[in-house]
């Protein structure tokens, strides 16, 4: 907001807004039936084309987000994923109003209990505590359910001497748990301190969109940190900067190249590779 | 705990000068009336306006029957009852948005006041050693009743002038980072760390985030939650979002009755679930912000009261008391192993967050 602003009641309404469509497509990520059209080259994609190309566009390689489901698919040795932490619910700690028939919905939508599911598997063969973060959830927000996921998972893998490889999606903290959802931040870079004490190997790999309070916390404390192409990562998104601090936004800022380039993460690691990396990795800290 | 030509001795030149010379007001009463009008009128809050008003008639009342020698004094004594009553009963009800209201002060005392009030022999430290100080995050050794510790704290500014300085209190990465080098600093000569958080947020710019902003915050997080030293954090006005969180970390966390601390500020969450800054009232009810809310929740530890119309009403007896409570948390950390602090201040974030298991 200009200063000027402050004492114009119709510009402080105009704290950040967000636009319809952005909104409107991330509600219905799956409009058209067989088609999908690239957000960034506009290319038409069929959908089964898709399937095979690790939902990747066969234009421009652009990165479509993923569900937890077919992140854990593409991701996991066949059948080897096996989930923590089941049947944990949001209990509306602060009675939020609306907060509840959001969460129903959000529910019914991904078939998921919350943003995150966590779980061991075996990627290309290496044993791994996993975690996924679904941005189709009220934007993969990390309130007390997803802390406590994460946190169990990190703890789990201490028990069991194993590496935390984990894809983050999300808007940041979830605004109708309050503070509890702030604490979450704190809780979650504790075990991961914690994880770090035992020398063990954390691998996070950021896809777009991680934002807010887990890009504040576990997410980017990771031993080695990897992006998708594309992917926006940050603390403040680019549209709050541009519209709380009027400050112009540069080109590609924020994405996963400007990061590599700013020094913030190890690599960008297309999808397709992302399974074999990550093996090869794991192996080399066994 | 010194004089006031002590403190600007040692006080670092220019702007920090003119710092350490304020004096908010104490009282209205105190100062010649034409300028207590205009003080009262310069920061008034909404909600205090109708009895500010009466106050002022009720000084107008006073000085009328001072100069012209008529005894009121029992009208005035009962007037002022009736004032003190009113004035208990309003702030005994204060809205959450109220409390925001008065959380955001401008007189209110900021860090650099509680340290020079609390703390003897402060020495400011500057700088995160990579890119430069960051003045919206002040840091530096000094001695709490003898006893030297590290003290952090986020600062704002007292005017424009200083505000462009500390950038209104919102750090950079390297705020964060400094904070991080001085912790490290306290635990290496064991002295234990009061942090002392007052800002909007972390500051949301493109410099900040090119520097890595979300970083600096979570490895501010990780290594003060591993530090092997006391750690006690007081929320003495706003605490907002990551940015606050960044230093709060610790085996204690106190807060300022009319402190608030949150996921977000109301303001925010009204333009992002309603699309309108005008419901910012209600979202800070919803939001669970207060110091008592937080309490009862178990995100904080204890409560410090403020004088009544709040701590920039009466700043000494405010520090006076933040001095007492620390202290009483201070011995109780200080004398407890370092191991077991470790294992409480895990476990005592490990049990933040309310959700229910539903079987399977």
């Amino acid at each position: 907001m200009l200063l000027k602003d402050l004492f114009n009641p119709k510009a402080r309404k105009k704290y950040i807004t967000l636009p319809a469509h952005t909104k409107d497509s991330k509600d219905s990520p799956e409009q058209g039936p067989a088609i999908k059209t690239c957000p960034k080259c506009g290319k038409p994609n069929r959908e089964e084309d898709m399937d095979n190309s690790y939902k990747v566009c066969l234009g421009c390689s652009y990165h479509y987000p993923l569900t937890a489901g077919e992140r854990i698919w593409i991701m996991t040795d066949e059948n080897s994923f096996s989930e923590f932490n089941k049947g944990l619910k949001t209990s509306d700690p602060l009675a939020f109003p609306g907060y509840a028939e959001r969460v129903a919905k959000a529910r019914e939508d991904t078939g998921l209990d919350d943003a995150v599911i966590t779980g061991t598997t075996t990627i290309n063969g290496e044993k791994a505590v996993l975690g996924v973060m679904d941005s189709g959830f009220m934007m993969g927000s990390m309130g007390s359910v997803a802390g406590e996921k994460i946190t169990a998972a990190f703890e789990n893998a201490i028990k069991e001497r194993v590496p935390v490889v984990f894809f983050t999606a999300s808007g940041g903290a979830r605004m109708q748990e309050g503070m509890l959802s702030l604490m979450q931040m704190a809780k979650t870079s504790a075990a991961v301190a914690r994880f770090h004490e035992e020398g063990l190997l954390y691998i996070s790999v950021l896809t777009h969109p991680t934002t807010g309070g887990v890009t504040a916390s576990f997410a980017t404390l990771a031993d080695i940190i990897i992006a998708e192409p594309g992917a926006l990562v940050c603390f403040t998104g680019p549209r709050v900067i541009e519209q709380t601090i009027h400050q112009k936004i540069p080109e590609g800022f924020q994405k996963a190249e400007f990061l590599l380039e700013h020094g913030m993460i190890d690599k960008i690691i297309h999808r397709r590779d992302l399974k074999e990396f990550l093996g090869k990795m794991m192996a080399l800290h066994r | 705990m010194k004089t006031e030509a002590e403190i600007r001795s040692v006080a670092e030149p220019s702007e920090d000068r003119s710092y350490v010379n304020y004096r908010p007001p104490t009282s209205g009463l105190q100062l010649p009336l034409q300028v207590g009008r205009t003080m009262s009128y310069k920061y008034s809050l909404e909600f205090e306006k109708d009895y500010k008003e009466l106050e002022r008639k009720l000084n107008e009342l006073k000085e009328i029957a001072l100069n012209k020698k008529i005894d009121f004094s029992q009208e005035i004594a009962t007037l002022e009852t009736k004032l003190e009553n009113y004035k208990e009963e309003k702030y005994s009800t204060l809205s959450a948005w109220q409390k925001v209201l008065i959380a955001r002060h401008p007189e209110r005392p900021a860090t650099m006041d509680y340290i020079e009030a609390i703390f003897d022999d402060f020495i400011e430290l500057h700088g995160d050693r990579c890119y430069r100080d960051d003045p919206a995050i002040v840091g530096g050794i000094a001695r709490f009743n003898g006893v030297p510790v590290t003290v952090i704290g986020h600062q704002k500014g007292r005017d424009t002038n200083q505000n462009l300085k500390r950038n209104f209190g919102m750090p950079h990465p390297e705020g964060y980072r400094k904070a991080c080098r001085l912790v490290k600093q306290a635990e290496k000569f064991k002295r234990p760390v009061i942090c002392l958080i007052d800002t909007q947020g972390a500051y949301p710019g493109v410099e900040a985030e090119k520097r890595g902003q979300g970083w600096a915050i979570a490895q501010t997080l990780m290594q003060m939650s591993l530090l092997k030293t006391p750690i006690i954090s007081l929320v003495t006005g706003e605490g907002g979002s990551g940015g606050a969180l960044a230093l709060g970390v610790a085996d204690r966390v106190l807060m300022l009755s009319y402190a608030i601390y949150s996921v977000i500020s109301p303001e925010g969450c009204a333009s992002i679930l309603c699309k309108d800054v005008s419901k910012s009232h209600e979202m800070a009810d919803y939001l669970k912000l207060t110091a008592e809310d937080l309490h009862e929740m178990g995100v904080i530890d204890e409560i410090i009261s403020e004088p009544l119309e709040g701590a920039h009403t009466d700043p000494d007896k405010t520090y006076k008391i933040v001095r007492e409570k620390l202290q009483v948390h201070f011995d109780a950390l200080q004398s407890s192993n370092i191991d077991e602090l470790l294992e409480k201040r895990y476990r005592r974030l490990r049990n933040m967050g309310v959700f229910e298991e539903v079987g399977v």
